[in-house]
């Protein structure tokens, strides 16, 4: 349980933090909230022959809000999500999630960026993410650029940041207060990664569903948006039928392997009725 | 003055540990001078061709270790003798056996050099169920002879005289089958051990996470072939065991064999995913119980118990640990005469079992209830009723498998459980709640705890070596405070506050003033240590003997400085007064003129110290366990709303310990029932490997947990009190997975099936629902 001998160097600024990576290549690894990486050395799974911390990085810590975005900065903690006032049915949601990600300790240490380039396909954030078409800004040798939520999660902890890349921070859209959210999670215990989530965003206007946005966490190697039960709800009243009917078609559009917790087909029963839940729970 | 006998006293060890200055194994093991990394097989089942470490790293294979393997016995004809190597060579039975050890001045170091290490490994196809691996052709995981089928190990039977006749002349038989998944007893600290060589006395030290010291020097100097004189071990604070450190283990055979050859000092602490690996499991069972019920009586039992025991038997309790208990216990709580029974163990290639809280009792009483719960339904019988009726209430009663129970309020127990209950406001709550898509049930578990096994209970499970008694040493020093050296090995328990408050009460002193010494050998008398709900029986008994050898002896020489007759005084408040007269004499100046003018005492009186041993028969714990539950029958998760104890372990020593015990033991029952499982794929690799993966439950789990006690005095215990380490383990799974069962009635599904996961029970669900549509 003692990491392979590594270098840890400690970048100041994002510029720093490039440098350093491009540096040492691939043999490097970026340190920030250390909630994945460090267990993950520790059992020797992850081997970088060099640490970049770039935890202390003032500028990559905070939120910011324009008129239709909220921006969060990579190394922003999940607890500074959960006792943030960003306003709206989208901090309603940030504080929500952010309170389910695993337990106080990890949630006062680990990342909001740092959940997001380790990619867990059951973590909040990269539902989030999904959900709402978030905007991925990386910092790499030849500048700034932007990568899309949905060319972002390449597979099972694969994002799409090169080696030399830095995550510095996310564009969410503010969702208007017709926006109706809601999060539900199935876990064994409190605080253990969800096997199944359900994440919703729903529009609501004069009693019709005018936008509808479903993803689901804990089905397949990213977070994934159900299309198919999304389509179903638009243009519906946000009635229990509309949604037991997304949430059939929903079950029916994963295609989720069997693991030691639980067959495919029990995943797919809680994509049903999570999705049932987590509908109805966004009206509440 | 008031009795200290049945106070809630604060834990005198707890200022200690809560205040972070515990003294573990990790803490000793910071001054060793090497530190040690096994190097585990990656195969379930193989042999080992070559094994080889670059020049230069300090490996140790099985050929550096001169060691006999481990190979503990049952004299019995239907046990299997089979031996564990200290580190394998040849065969490789389980994945996690240890094939080297690689040793380095750090942690980190021998962790790197370890990866060095290259070995190859003809592998073979893993035995891995019970089935296939009794079935003829299949390969032996020892080279050893079998007298029934291959890989049996044990293979008992009880019969008696008239089962026949009375089962035949049944109104109802009814049968369940209950299956037990592979679990471990996970305390908090894992393994760990310092062997330490002293070069000025040439003997070793070993300092270890365990249960049972003197066992340990036993098992392994046993193993070296050395005088038990050359090895000594302590027992520090221990972070847990639950039965998970009553077992030799043969990496500190090996840490002692190269501490000696090396004359230097190495430490090895165990990573949790060895821990998972390799540090014992349990409870991979199967049952099959029929019931024969005439009017409503259960009259006969035919049971048939099957239990996969891993690749190696676990010294001192060996393999047969699970399959013998079960066998001998299962009758339980109920009233019946005539039994039959087959009980087999299995060996495969994964990781050996060893006990653990409960042993095989949460799986015995799971398919004893699980039986008297499915005959009530079938009887149309009211299931409190059918126990009351079956319940053993005349006593000393004698089972159907020969063990006598000693007085207990079994009948009392469920009755009061009943009236706490609601049980009619309870179905009315039912009724409205399933009219609102709420599934709650109630679940009943009634069931007894057998403690304090001595001497007798051990041999006749035919042990080679057999625990039971205990010894303790007690000495009053000059100043008048008392040490008591035991030969138990708490670990948790708070057996030292216990210990304290019985001595108090012969002695009239404060706990404060009394110091239990443990985890020793070096200084304290031999003892099989703590496991099996036995020190507070035991130790308890022995050291009132102890005591109230010593309260004679200090009325003794309180007489001789007085010129009293003994018979004329009496011990009170830290002093002897002379009955009916002013006159009295503190403790402490008693004391002071034992050692210091002994002149003035009769010749052979000086100084004051006692002893005491004890060996009972054991006797019976008994509780009622009763669960109210939510089902979520569309993620098959299960929320325990209500839980209810009914408990009676006897006399009280310290209420707070024994609701502490409880507390703890159904927390672990229903990590049992609902939520821990180790699992292994087709090739015998262990997938749970991380609490990411095997779950214990959390605070946020376990509800709140109402206990109430009853107290049946008792003379199978000199104290009267009763074990009570065990009884939450053992009654916790079947109450829930009975309340489950009783939830989900309308669906027409049995749960019988431990842990009794959301996905087995959406499965099930899921079935039903597509039949009844």
């Amino acid at each position: 349980m003692k990491p392979q001998a590594f270098a840890y160097e400690r970048a100041e600024s994002v510029d720093q933090a490039v440098a350093a990576l491009v540096e040492h290549g691939d043999e490097a690894k970026v340190l920030a909230g250390g909630q994945s990486l460090l267990p993950m050395m520790n059992f020797r799974l992850a081997r970088p022959e060099v640490l970049i911390d770039i935890g202390g990085i003032a500028d990559l810590r905070g939120w910011s809000m324009s008129q239709d975005t909220v921006t969060i900065r990579s190394l922003t903690r999940h607890c500074d999500i959960e006792n943030s006032d960003i306003p709206g049915p989208l901090g309603a949601l940030l504080r929500y999630a952010a309170g389910l990600v695993g337990h106080v300790p990890i949630r006062v240490r680990g990342t909001f960026g740092g959940s997001l380039a380790h990619s867990d396909p059951s973590s909040e954030w990269c539902m989030m993410a999904t959900l709402l078409d978030a905007r991925m800004h990386v910092m790499g040798p030849s500048g700034a650029r932007v990568i899309d939520a949905r060319d972002f999660f390449l597979t099972v902890f694969t994002p799409a940041i090169e080696f030399d890349e830095v995550l510095t921070h996310i564009e969410l859209p503010a969702l208007g207060s017709n926006y109706r959210v809601n999060l539900k999670e199935f876990a064994r215990r409190a605080g253990d990664f969800a096997i199944v989530a359900v994440m919703s965003a729903i529009e609501v206007r004069d009693n019709v569903i005018t936008d509808a946005r479903l993803c689901a966490g804990g089905v397949s190697d990213r977070a994934l948006r159900l299309v198919q039960a999304e389509a179903a709800l638009i243009g519906q009243a946000p009635t229990p039928e509309t949604f037991a009917q997304a949430a059939s078609l929903a079950s029916q559009e994963v295609d989720p392997n069997g693991d030691l917790h639980g067959s495919k087909e029990f995943r797919q029963d809680l994509v049903k009725a999570l999705t049932k839940r987590s509908l109805a729970g966004s009206l509440t | 003055m008031r009795s200290w006998v049945g106070r809630r006293l604060p834990r005198l060890e707890d200022p200690t540990i809560l205040r972070g200055l515990g003294n573990y194994v990790a803490d000793v093991a910071v001054d060793a001078k090497l530190f040690a990394t096994f190097i585990r097989s990656p195969i379930a089942a193989g042999k080992l061709k070559q094994a080889s470490a670059p020049e230069g790293v300090q490996c140790y294979f099985a050929r550096d270790i001169i060691a006999q393997p481990i190979r503990p016995v049952l004299n019995r004809p239907d046990y299997v003798a089979v031996e564990m190597p200290i580190l394998a060579f040849d065969d490789i039975r389980f994945a996690g056996e240890p094939i080297a050890v690689v040793l380095a001045s750090t942690q980190a170091e021998s962790e790197d050099l370890a990866e060095l290490v290259d070995f190859d490994i003809d592998v073979l196809a893993p035995v891995l169920d019970t089935q296939s691996a009794s079935a003829s052709g299949t390969r032996p995981v020892h080279d050893v002879d079998f007298p029934s089928d291959v890989n049996v190990v044990i293979n008992s039977n009880i019969k008696t005289p008239n089962f026949d006749e009375v089962f035949a002349a049944a109104d109802v038989v009814v049968e369940v089958e209950v299956i037990s998944h592979r679990q471990s007893a996970m305390p908090l600290e894992t393994r760990g051990s310092v062997a330490s060589f002293d070069p000025r006395t040439g003997r070793t030290t070993l300092t270890t996470s365990t249960q049972m010291p003197h066992i340990v020097q036993l098992g392994i100097c046993e193993s070296l072939g050395i005088p038990v004189s050359e090895l000594r071990v302590i027992a520090p604070d221990v972070g847990g065991a639950f039965g998970g450190k009553m077992s030799l283990a043969r990496e500190d055979v090996a840490l002692v064999a190269l501490a000696r050859k090396l004359r230097t000092s190495i430490a090895w602490i165990e990573t949790r995913s060895e821990n998972f690996l390799s540090s014992w499991h349990s409870r991979e069972q199967v049952y099959r119980v029929e019931g024969a019920f005439k009017d409503g009586y259960l009259t006969a039992l035919k049971a048939d118990i099957l239990a996969d025991v891993g690749a190696y038997s676990c010294y001192p309790v060996t393999f047969g640990v699970e399959p013998l208990m079960a066998m001998a216990e299962l009758p339980g709580p109920y009233n019946f005469a005539e039994y039959s029974v087959r009980s087999r163990a299995v060996i495969t290639n994964k990781c050996p079992i060893a006990p653990y809280r409960g042993v095989s009792r949460p799986v015995q009483t799971l398919a004893m209830e699980r039986l008297i719960e499915t005959a009530a339904r079938e009887m149309n019988m009211d299931p409190w009723e059918l126990r009351d009726r079956n319940l053993i209430h005349e006593f000393p009663y004698r089972s159907p498998s020969g063990l006598v129970v000693d007085p207990g309020s079994y009948r009392e127990s469920l009755r009061l459980a009943k009236k706490l209950s609601n049980v009619e406001e309870f179905r009315d709550r039912q009724v409205k709640a399933r009219e609102q898509g709420k599934w709650i049930g109630m679940g009943i578990s009634s069931f007894s705890e057998r403690t304090g096994y001595g001497t007798p209970a051990f041999a006749a499970r035919g042990m080679g070596i057999t625990p039971g008694f205990e010894r303790v040493s007690m000495k009053m020093d000059s100043s008048g405070g008392v040490e008591l050296r035991i030969g138990a090995s708490p670990h948790g328990q708070g057996l030292t506050t216990a210990l304290a408050q019985l001595v108090a009460d012969q002695l009239k002193i404060d706990p404060g003033d009394i110091r239990v010494i443990h985890g020793d050998t070096d200084s304290t008398p031999f003892g099989w240590g703590t496991f099996a709900s036995r020190s507070m029986v035991i130790c308890g008994g022995a050291t009132q003997l102890a005591a109230n050898d010593m309260r004679d002896q200090i009325l003794n020489v309180a007489g001789a400085m007085l010129e009293i007759s003994p018979r004329d005084l009496i011990l009170e408040d830290g002093e002897v007064r002379v009955v009916g007269s002013p006159v009295s004499v503190p403790i402490a100046e008693i004391a002071r003129t034992a050692y210091l003018s002994s002149h003035l005492l009769p010749e052979g009186s000086a100084g004051l110290y006692s002893t005491g041993e004890y060996d009972p028969a054991g006797t019976f714990s008994d509780a009622c366990h009763v669960v109210e539950v939510e089902v979520d029958i569309e993620t098959g998760g299960v929320e325990i709303v209500k839980y209810l104890v009914v408990e009676d372990a006897g006399i009280l020593i310290n209420p707070a310990i024994v609701d502490g015990q409880i507390h703890g033991g159904v927390a672990q029952g229903i990590a049992n029932a609902l939520y821990e499982e180790l699992v292994y794929d087709s090739q015998g690799n262990l997938l749970s490997t991380t609490f990411l993966d095997y779950l214990p439950p959390t605070m946020a789990e376990i509800p709140h947990i109402d206990i109430h006690h009853l107290e049946t005095h008792t003379d199978a215990s000199l104290t009267g009190a009763k074990g009570v380490g065990e009884g939450g383990t053992i009654g916790a799974p079947a109450a829930i997975l009975n309340a489950i069962t009783d939830a989900l009635s309308p669906f027409g599904i049995s749960i019988n099936e431990m842990p009794a996961t959301p996905s087995r029970l959406r499965d099930k669900i899921r079935t039903a629902q597509e039949v009844m549509q």
